[in-house]
């Protein structure tokens, strides 16, 4: 069939000349179309003979599939050709910025409450709360502070006008009063911590007139002196995140516990440089002590069978220590640049899983 | 408390280095704040004698004086007035540092001499600011010796914070009894010899007190000295007096408070030529006035002890003397006094007259009340050895306390309150040298406390003494155990919301603030009304004057200041206190934060645009969804607090009554008044108003249903009457057919064009959620008619055609 061989010449030679899909879809019509070339061809067969007819049949059909083969396969190539082209217009400059994603910040004041709260979770202590607003009676006479004490003036206390059951009212000066609370509402063995405002009518470079407490209060029938010290040591290492840290428990006073102590940890300056360890200095950290046999009984709880400890610690003065924040005011003046220096990614958790600090 | 190393040596007996003697002070309670070692930097000077002292040949004012130092001897040229033959001073050799100047001495030519060292005042020593001439010594002070020793400069002066309860602290002899009691060293005998009265006191005293006011001053011993000559001081007192910080008046006055400092005991030395008769201890009479040592007229009331003569009160009880019957250099006849006050209306007196003292700060602590009398006879002895004269008999008027406080001690609360075991012989010696006596009964001991230590009340007091004083140190730590394997969760499942909350506002952007509880009357004004139980009796200023009733004024101002600083897109928020009351219930939790300027910086791919109530809705349900409120059920109405655009604000409900948050835009005039620029939209989010959800028995989910049909959309635009609010709309739709209707949103709204006045188009799409079988079109077509229909029905509005 001569003619068969000079169609698939001119076809073959027509789809490699395709410059382009349309030009494909041309010659794709000329040949398969309905008035194509090879169509017509197939038409012609019916006019022949049986043996004749089934010969050119087969080479027809041989010819029809492979041009639509090799259409298929310029198509491809025409198609890859294009989306190449196409592609290289729509170019974009990668080095430039991303659309803007607004990161929040974690205040250093809940980070280092949430920190605190792992710890002493861990050591089997749940989180208590009381009032901002508290009757003196809470903040100072049921912790052993009678009204002339000389330790009721050294608080600086913020006084509001009312009174309640003849109490007057202020702004609470530690959150010592929780202790309370929590034991006239429960019965031993208690185990809490109390994180909170604390007020004291005072400001200056290192006072604020607000700044935030963390108490602890433990109440049962055998704790005594050394798991004090082993609390609160495990507690200064685990904080600060230094396994041998040095810590010193040296005698000082709170009306509201007998005997008292304040916690000092080891510190060093050398070379300039303040580091939290091993050195020839001594912080002061934390107030502490065995509750005092009073204070148990002003909340009816009975003193010959209870005993426990307190301690009170300052939030912001150990965020300072801990992230090396200069000065206390700061904390408080919502500085949008102080706070995303010194705050904290969301997702920053701080945990005994993770660890507490990154 | 100031106190030097030798004086209290002098009451110690101790080879205890400074070091030894400050780091012993602290660990028993008695902490040190500084020391001040005045010898440092002074080492090299040594006391030097001018042999012969000749006029400079080129210079008027400079001499040429020869100094023998004790090794050599050699030419300095001095331009001091004072510098002459026979002088004693202080020699600096070349190569010495002068601290005061900052200079390292050379040997040097001065105007053609030759100055090998240095003559030193007291500023080029670094002690004062002594300039006007070279420093003089007594004559035979041993030349060659050490200049610190000769200017008395080696004894270092450490400062004590004592603790209020140690009153017995606040004299030297009391802090040496505390060292002694721990080893340091051996409290020295007080060999007090007392003076025997020559002639009775001319003055008496009586004890005026109502009987229910005894105890204002239960005791008072006086003594009358005759003929004596209240000149300066010598110079060991006043140096003493200096070296803690007391300036040196007269002879009698410094005895006074040498006896403060000393031995804690103040007294109060009167003119006995200026009293009126007798003396007289008795309450002020309301509205009686006294002008004070201190320059300054009080009046009293009838609270307050006074001391009295026969017509006036001439000291106030315990706080200060008069100036009326006070020592002047021409006092001839004095009247002691040694009384015991007492400490709560003594403190009270004080604070009510605004007044400090060193003898308050002693009487409000405690005082020694078995000292009266021996006090008395060394502050005699003192005088007469000072000021001469005679001294008459002792006057002694009451007669102190009842008796000795006795506590009861068990030893054994030793091991089983401090956690560590102490040897019964070192517990009695720790309470004997504090002085406590202790009776044995076996098990229990009866503990005498001495008079000086009125702060021990009961046993657990003495357990502190034995282990202060034993050493805390020697405490084995022990770390806590839990009552099981696993830690309990630390928070409840509220405060763990809280905390949530705060973690996903962070996570939407927000910056956390802490800002103060406080805020001015007038900015808290803006924000509703401030009860008067909340304005502070005492603020700090008046910008902090009340407690804040909302959080939003001080993020506000932070957003205020922000923008001053350059950065005028802001988000911030705080979770803390808000207060309607001075009660608890007044004071509530709440999650607020606000969003200032635009939504970002700008930027080449997205435009920022002005933030809008929009942001504050998103935060706020944001806030709300993670504290566990069900926002599905939320109401959302227009009528939020004032400060709020009244256009563009909101508040959340959940019912009538329950408010779960506001938010909005803030009052473009509120801002105003608070000079901060907008705009700013803002939320409070009321967390402790949120319902607590029920524990559940079990932490499995529902039972989760996946269809497997394909959900179908409808739109649908009505137009309806510009107040319709979108909420009410949803609602018609999804109650159409509420397990089939998914979800409603709408996608459009638009006002204006041909809708006519008070008009808008609002375009929603309905998602429907086939569950059992497809629907078929006519019943899509049905539910289509009832969607429409339902908000017809509703809003009054018309299915757009």
């Amino acid at each position: 069939m001569d003619d068969v061989d000079t169609l698939k010449t001119e076809l073959t030679t027509a789809i490699a000349a395709a410059d382009g899909l349309d030009a494909l879809d041309q010659v794709r019509v000329a040949a398969l179309g309905k008035k194509g070339s090879i169509t017509q061809l197939m038409k012609g067969l019916g006019a022949m003979e049986p043996e004749a007819r089934k010969q050119a049949g087969q080479e027809i059909n041989a010819l029809k599939s492979e041009i639509a083969l090799a259409i298929e396969g310029r198509k491809a190539d025409l198609s890859a050709a294009e989306l190449d082209k196409r592609l290289m217009t729509e170019r974009v400059d990668v080095t430039q910025s991303v659309r803007p994603q607004a990161e929040g910040r974690i205040h250093p004041i809940s980070q280092i409450l949430d920190e605190i709260t792992a710890i002493f979770c861990e050591m089997g202590f749940s989180v208590a709360e009381g009032p901002d607003i508290e009757e003196d009676w809470y903040n100072f006479t049921a912790l052993n502070i009678p009204p002339e004490h000389p330790a009721r003036q050294e608080h600086d206390t913020f006084y509001l006008p009312g009174e309640k059951d003849g109490h007057r009212m202020v702004l609470r000066t530690h959150t010592s009063p929780v202790q309370i609370h929590t034991m006239q509402d429960n019965e031993p063995p208690i185990r809490i911590i109390v994180p909170g405002r604390t007020y004291r009518c005072d400001y200056d470079a290192t006072h604020s007139p607000m700044f935030h407490q963390v108490e602890g209060l433990v109440v049962d029938e055998t704790t005594h002196m050394g798991h004090l010290k082993g609390c609160l040591i495990d507690f200064c290492r685990a904080m600060f995140d230094v396994d041998d840290l040095p810590v010193r428990f040296r005698p000082s006073y709170f009306p509201f516990t007998e005997p008292s102590a304040e916690v000092d940890i080891g510190c060093t300056r050398e070379g300039g440089e303040f580091r939290i360890g091993h050195g020839d200095s001594w912080l002061e950290i934390l107030g502490c002590g065995m509750v005092n046999p009073r204070v148990l009984e002003n909340c009816g709880i009975d003193s010959t069978r209870y005993q426990g400890f307190a301690f009170g610690m300052g939030v912001e003065r150990i965020a300072m220590l801990k992230y090396g924040i200069p000065d206390l005011r700061t904390f408080f003046e919502s500085d949008l640049r102080w706070l995303r220096h010194y705050g904290f990614s969301a997702l920053d958790v701080p945990g005994m899983v993770g660890g507490l600090s990154r | 408390m100031k106190i030097t190393l030798k004086w209290l040596k002098e009451h110690l007996e101790t080879e205890a280095t400074l070091d030894e003697v400050t780091d012993r002070l602290t660990m028993l309670g008695l902490e040190v704040e500084s020391v001040e070692d005045r010898a440092k930097g002074l080492e090299s000077f040594v006391v030097g004698k001018v042999t012969d002292a000749k006029q400079h040949p080129n210079a008027d004012k400079l001499r040429i004086c020869t100094v023998d130092n004790g090794t050599d001897v050699q030419e300095v040229v001095c331009g001091a007035p004072n510098a002459r033959t026979g002088l004693t001073g202080v020699f600096a050799a070349s190569g010495a540092y002068i601290p005061g100047t900052g200079i390292t001495l050379k040997k040097a030519e001065i105007r053609g001499v030759e100055s090998n060292g240095m003559l030193l005042s007291e500023r080029e020593m670094g002690i004062s600011d002594e300039h006007d001439g070279i420093i003089e010594l007594a004559d035979g002070t041993p030349i060659g010796s050490s200049a610190i020793e000769a200017l008395g400069l080696d004894d270092p002066i450490i400062d004590i914070a004592i603790t209020p309860n140690r009153g017995d602290c606040l004299g030297v002899r009391g802090i040496a009894r505390d060292m002694a009691a721990s080893g340091i060293g051996v409290l020295k005998p007080l060999p007090v010899e007392p003076v025997l009265g020559t002639f009775e006191s001319p003055i008496r005293v009586h004890m005026d007190l109502d009987a229910e006011k005894a105890d204002a001053c239960t005791k008072f011993v006086g003594r009358y000295v005759r003929g004596v000559k209240n000149a300066e001081s010598p110079k060991w007192l006043k140096d003493k007096l200096l070296a803690v910080g007391l300036r040196p008046i007269s002879a009698l006055v410094d005895i006074t408070n040498l006896m403060t400092i000393e031995h804690c005991r103040p007294l109060h030395v009167f003119d006995a030529d200026k009293v009126k008769g007798d003396i007289h201890v008795r309450m002020a009479r309301p509205g009686e006035t006294l002008e004070a040592l201190n320059d300054k007229a009080y009046e009293m009331d009838a609270e307050m002890t006074v001391i009295a003569d026969d017509k006036d009160a001439e000291a106030l009880g315990g706080v200060m003397g008069g100036l009326a019957t006070g020592c002047t250099e021409d006092t001839v006849n004095v009247f002691v006094e040694s009384a015991l006050f007492d400490p709560v209306r003594t403190a009270t007196t004080g604070r009510k007259l605004n007044l400090q003292s060193d003898a308050r700060f002693r009487f409000e602590r405690g005082i020694d009340s078995g000292f009266l009398e021996t006090g008395m006879e060394i502050a005699t002895r003192l005088i007469l050895d000072i000021c001469g004269g005679e001294a008459s008999e002792l006057v002694v008027a009451g007669s102190g306390p009842a008796e000795q406080q006795k506590v009861s001690f068990r030893p054994a609360r030793v091991k089983e309150l401090a956690g560590v075991d102490v040897e019964p012989e070192e517990m009695m010696r720790i309470l004997d040298v504090l002085g406590f006596a202790v009776e044995d009964k076996g098990a229990e001991l009866d503990v005498t406390v001495p008079t000086w230590r009125n702060d021990i009340v009961g046993e657990a007091c003495l357990v502190e003494e034995v282990v202060r004083v034993y050493g805390y140190d020697k405490v084995p730590m022990v770390s806590m155990e839990r009552d099981g394997v696993l830690p309990h969760p630390a928070l409840s499942p509220e405060k763990r919301k809280r905390s949530d909350v705060r973690r996903s506002l962070a996570a939407r952007g927000l910056v956390e603030a802490v800002t103060l509880s406080f805020l001015s009357t007038e900015n808290a004004a803006l924000f509703g009304e401030t009860p008067a139980e909340l304005v502070l009796v005492n603020p700090i200023s008046s910008d902090l004057g009340v407690m804040r009733p909302s959080i939003l004024p001080n993020l506000i101002f932070a957003a205020g200041r922000n923008a001053d600083r350059g950065i005028d897109s802001a988000a911030l928020f705080e979770i803390g206190p808000q207060f309607s009351s001075d009660r608890a219930e007044g004071q509530d939790m709440v999650a607020c934060g606000l969003r200032s300027g635009k939504t970002g910086e700008r930027h080449w791919a997205e435009q920022p645009r002005p933030v809008d109530a929009f942001d504050a809705k998103a935060d706020a349900l944001a806030a709300l969804s993670v504290a566990g409120a069900p926002v599905d059920k939320v109401q959302v109405t227009a009528d939020a607090p004032a400060w709020y655009h009244p256009g563009r604000s909101g508040v959340i409900r959940l019912g009538p009554k329950t408010v779960l948050a506001t938010f909005g835009e803030i009052h473009p005039g509120v801002l105003a008044k608070m000079d901060v620029k907008g705009p700013i939209s803002g939320f409070e989010v009321f967390l402790g108003h949120i319902p607590q959800a029920r524990s559940k028995k079990s932490a499995a989910k529902p039972h989760l249903t996946l269809s497997p049909l394909h959900p179908v959309s409808r739109d649908f635009a009505f137009v309806v009457e510009e107040s319709v609010a979108a909420d009410a709309m949803i609602r018609a739709v999804r109650k159409v057919e509420k397990d089939l209707i998914a979800d409603v949103s709408i996608f459009d709204v638009f006002i204006g064009g041909n809708l006519g006045e008070g008009q808008k188009s609002v375009a929603l799409t309905a998602t429907l959620q086939p569950v059992e079988k497809t629907l078929t079109d006519a019943e899509i077509e049905a539910i289509s008619e009832r969607i429409v229909k339902s908000v017809e029905d509703a809003t009054g509005g018309k299915l757009r055609s």
